[in-house]
């Protein structure tokens, strides 16, 4: 089809009029910003770590109750009762200041798990890309072979070899490993894609006949055209770690008391769910709204940074 | 020997009866097969390399049992020579590896005397049901939905079908599984005064059956759904829809045999990621509704720290999954005729 | 007396998308007689394919025909039930596409597919049809046809695969067949190989072709009349001997000159229209050509075309000027200036040069 016309020219005679010049990012930006459920997703986001980082504080002023302290007698209160926004537990600890505890855990995991995953994915897709051949054979056997190892089973697996005792993040430091041994594959196969495609391109071969050296060519070319894509990757990644990280706190395999968890809380909740399934549900919305959100952000990333959907 | 248009003669060197049977599908499929499960081989020896390494580099022996009494040293050492703990480590590898060629995968440490074997065997028959219960739901009404949703695009059917799936999908397992047991279970059973509510927990071929299996089949039923209506809904776009409509054909010839007969082929491929998912989603459900499977076995297995069962169940169920992706690969062949076996 | 097949009276087919509503089809008014091809040139966008389709209703979403008649055999097309469409399409009227790597369904046979088209309409049963379909792939010369029968459609070639098509589309002995770009996703060897092929089929069958093309060399060897579209509505219509000696409207015109021809001189260079076809959601004002148009007046500019009047024997054309009224030195000045500054100067001072491909021929 044409190309759209933005002025009438009377004495013109060429109908072609250049489109406006938006940079990538800005362009992106609006396009996620029209994108509504992408905006409620990051809202809430935004909302949690609001949350995760004044809890701690809040405890500390005795504006929340305090979540370790277990009154033995309102035990497992409906929400409401006793002072207790959202009821207690089946040890006698308010829930509301436990939720908020808990998404520290979460969005640590979630967030920070990613870091590690990056450098991995990156390294190891940069150089079965760079180096092609039996190297790049070689370690895309290597993924395919990892990939077949299923991820809950892996992390549960290592989870229970290796854990360290002491303050949660200390005890998150298996977690992270786990989850990020299992989530790096996704990325390495990204980078690499496009290091190769990148080397396809006819710039490179010229660079490189011209003896210049063509990993800096490589690397220059990589950043800008692949940051959308891997930023994309990275922010699906984090749904997946958060989850996992909670079904091993479900299962009683992830981080101790007296830290709280929400899969910890979905847990105990549901010790006690005859008797006040609020313990229950509440935990539960809290982790799935958080994938939710996480799984609303991604997708809006992943359209606003669309090339093809540029006009 | 004639060159028809567009078919180049096969490599002449290839001996010809040779070149008869690798030449014919069928042959070229055979090769391709054989292939695939040579393929298995690694995977599943990589499988048991690495749960081997960590399962023997945690710290500790297997009967320090964290704040109980020590056992005596006499008695470990026992313990030892009995579970073969006392060999160097190769040969402990070796050993296993052998053994687990025969299916034996050693005596479990939580359950005095039984066989992994043994314990894999009475969870399979509840893991099975509910498995094959959730594949039966997941894939007519995945698809039905994906196809209905593209069919009936931009409509309220179609967004009030992707909203939930969106949402559902969101959820994990064992949030879903417990939110129901709090609506199904406890909610109804206070509402109706006891009359009617479903089981939470425990097996049995009736209602016990319904949460945990739509649990269980809720996320790959989901994602089912979402990728045949993507699926689909390219498909109609191509221009051989177009000319189908053309030839004047039926709305049913349209739909099936050309639309849904190509849009079907990329879902069937996630079949294989969808078995593996209801494997791993085994092990949650079974522990949320108490059914006797090996996916909590498992569970079990991790908290009591009971090596040769995690290990044991962990090979199980890689060789399984890599089964069930060989098998969707080969059906991809049979779907796909384009697709090609070199 | 020629008798009117297919005649197509004030069709209006429009899209109605984000940006505005889209004219495709502005108003087309055409017949097609029995046994006669008639050939629609145009650029991409002209609403050539558009009014194709609008005939056998296959108009996509957001598109629909707004007003308008399309009488076949006397029948509106366009009132049918959806019985009655089914019957018209592939039966009365079939349609051959531009692209027959993706025309056709990539996971069934050939043969299959060239049959469903005969069961369809329960016109033959299975038997006679699967004996057919090998007859009508010998009739468009398709080797080892019976083998043939069973390979998919990735198997054929291009050429093959279009053949396929024709055959086809020809599977029911329709009244009517519209070819859109028949030729254009096939390399020039084979082009040449399927025209032979068409005009055999049109001398053996009979059937009225409208030959959808940008290629003016295809509509010579094929058509005896043309219409010619731009925008969305026809600019002129004639018998082909007419249009090609003495084009009337300044785009025929343009597009004639951008056909390459052996006798022209080697230095001469051909001419693109410059430009581009006009957005149809937001078109120019005045006449939808003049932003291109060589001979533009500044009537052009505001009034919208005129109606199609005769220019010569059954030939009618819309537009102000008309190239008959335009003077010979304009006309070599327009030839000038379309060309660039130092090709003007290189024709001058005759020199070995390489044609530059222009024309507007765009795919």
């Amino acid at each position: 089809m044409a190309i759209p016309i933005a002025a009438v020219e009377q004495s013109g005679i060429d109908w072609e009029v250049p489109e406006e010049q938006i940079g990538l990012w800005q362009d992106a930006w609006q396009r996620f910003r029209r994108n509504r459920l992408a905006v409620l997703g990051a809202g809430i986001v935004s909302f949690l770590i609001v949350v995760a980082l004044l809890s701690p504080i809040l405890v500390h002023f005795g504006v929340l109750i305090d979540p370790f302290r277990q009154q033995v007698e309102d035990i497992q209160v409906a929400p409401g009762v006793g002072g207790h926004p959202f009821g207690t537990d089946l040890l006698g600890r308010d829930i509301l200041s436990r939720l908020m505890l808990g998404s520290q855990v979460s969005l640590t995991v979630g967030l920070l798990v990613q870091f590690i995953i990056f450098p991995i994915g990156l390294t190891i897709g940069l150089t079965s890309g760079y180096f092609g051949g039996r190297i790049d054979n070689l370690l895309m056997r290597f993924t395919d072979i990892w990939y077949a190892f299923p991820d809950l089973l892996f992390v549960l697996v290592v989870v229970s070899v290796w854990h360290l005792s002491g303050p949660w993040f200390i005890q998150l430091i298996p977690i992270f490993g786990a989850i990020a041994l299992v989530n790096w594959v996704g990325l390495a196969r990204l980078v690499r894609g496009q290091v190769l495609s990148i080397k396809e391109k006819e710039y490179v071969e010229a660079a490189r006949s011209s003896g210049s050296a063509p990993l800096k060519l490589i690397l220059k070319h990589l950043l800008p055209n692949s940051l959308g894509p891997i930023i994309v990757t990275l922010t699906f990644g984090i749904p997946q770690a958060i989850f996992l990280e909670a079904v091993l706190s479900f299962l009683g395999v992830g981080i101790q008391p007296p830290q709280p968890t929400w899969g910890q809380m979905v847990n105990d909740g549901y010790e006690a769910i005859y008797a006040n399934p609020t313990s229950v549900v509440f935990p539960a919305l809290a982790i799935g709204f958080t994938l939710l959100a996480f799984t609303f952000i991604g997708d809006g990333l992943r359209d606003a940074l669309d090339p093809r959907m540029r006009r | 020997m004639a060159v028809i248009a567009g078919r180049p003669r096969r490599d002449a060197l290839l001996p010809r009866r040779l070149a008869a049977i690798t030449d014919s599908r069928l042959g070229s499929l055979g090769v391709y097969v054989v292939r695939r499960i040579l393929w298995m081989i690694p995977i599943v020896f990589f499988v048991i390399v690495i749960t081997f390494v960590l399962m023997h580099s945690a710290s500790g022996s297997p009967w320090d049992k964290e704040g109980g009494r020590q056992l005596s040293q006499v008695v470990v050492d026992n313990l030892n020579k009995k579970y073969g703990l006392d060999k160097p480590i190769y040969v402990q590898f070796l050993l296993y590896v052998w053994n687990a060629v025969h299916f034996d995968f050693g005596l479990s440490y939580q359950y005095e005397g039984k066989s992994v074997t043994t314990l894999i065997a009475e969870g399979a028959p509840y893991t099975m049901t509910l498995g094959v219960l959730a594949f039966s739901l997941i894939v007519p009404v995945g698809i039905t939905l994906g196809v209905i949703a593209a069919l009936r695009q931009n409509t309220r059917v179609d967004y009030a079908t992707m909203g939930f799936a969106t949402f559902g999908a969101s959820f994990p397992n064992f949030v879903i599984g417990s939110l129901m047991v709090v609506v199904f279970s406890v909610f109804a059973y206070k509402a109706t005064g006891g009359n009617f509510f479903l089981p939470a927990s425990g097996f049995g071929l009736d209602d016990h059956l319904i949460m945990p299996v739509v649990t269980l089949a809720l996320l790959p039923t989901v994602f089912t759904a979402r990728l045949t209506r993507a699926s689909t809904l390219e498909t109609i776009r191509q221009d051989y829809i177009r000319t189908a409509w053309a030839k004047g054909l039926p709305e049913r010839l349209v739909v099936i045999r050309h639309i849904l007969k190509n849009s079907l082929i990329p879902v069937v491929t996630t079949l294989g990621p969808t078995f593996a998912f209801l494997v791993t989603g085994s092990v949650i459900v079974e522990t949320v509704f108490s059914v006797p499977g090996i996916g909590r076995a498992f569970v079990t297995a991790v908290t009591s720290r009971d090596y040769p069962m995690i290990l044991g169940t962990t090979i199980l169920f890689s060789v399984v999954i890599a089964a069930a992706n060989l098998i969707v690969d080969i059906l991809y062949v049979f779907i796909d005729p384009r697709v090609r076996l070199t | 007396m020629a008798q009117t097949l297919l005649q197509v009276e004030d069709l209006h087919t429009q899209f109605y998308t984000s940006r505005g509503v889209v004219r495709a089809v502005d108003g087309v008014t055409f017949h097609v007689d029995v046994g006669e091809t008639l050939g629609v040139v145009g650029e991409s966008g002209c609403g050539k394919t558009m009014t194709a389709l609008s005939i056998l209703r296959l108009v996509p979403d957001p598109g629909r025909i707004t007003s308008g008649r399309i009488l076949f055999r006397g029948a509106d097309v366009t009132k049918m039930t959806d019985e009655q469409i089914r019957d018209f399409r592939g039966n009365d009227v079939a349609m051959i596409f531009q692209d027959p790597m993706t025309s056709l369904n990539p996971v069934t046979k050939v043969g299959r597919q060239i049959e469903e088209a005969m069961t369809a309409h329960e016109r033959f049963t299975e038997t006679l049809a699967r004996g057919r379909v090998v007859e009508l792939l010998k009739r468009v010369r398709v080797p080892a046809a019976e083998s043939r029968v069973k390979d998919y459609p990735h198997q054929f070639s291009g050429g093959m695969r279009q053949r396929a098509m024709i055959a086809m589309g020809l599977s029911n002995e329709p009244a009517m067949l519209i070819a859109d770009e028949p030729t254009t996703a096939l390399d020039v060897t084979v082009q040449a190989q399927i025209i032979q092929l068409m005009k055999q089929l049109n001398r053996e069958l009979g059937t009225a072709m409208m030959l959808i093309t940008h290629n003016m060399a295809l509509v010579a060897s094929l058509c005896q009349r043309i219409i010619v579209m731009y925008a969305g509505r026809i600019v002129e219509e004639g018998p082909v001997e007419q249009i090609f000696q003495n084009p009337q409207h300044p785009y025929t015109w343009s597009l004639l000159r951008s056909v390459p021809r052996v006798d022209q001189a080697r230095k001469d260079r051909l001419v693109s229209i410059k430009g581009l076809p006009p957005d149809l959601s937001h078109p120019p004002p005045g006449c939808k050509f003049h932003p291109r148009c060589p001979f533009v007046i500044d009537r052009c500019k505001v009034d919208p075309e005129p109606e199609l009047e005769a220019v010569g024997v059954e030939q009618v054309a819309r537009c102000w000027v008309l190239m008959r009224n335009v003077s010979e030195e304009n006309v070599e000045a327009a030839k000038a200036s379309a060309l660039s500054k130092e090709a003007a100067e290189k024709l001058k001072a005759p020199e070995v040069g390489a044609a530059e491909v222009g024309g507007s021929a765009g795919g």
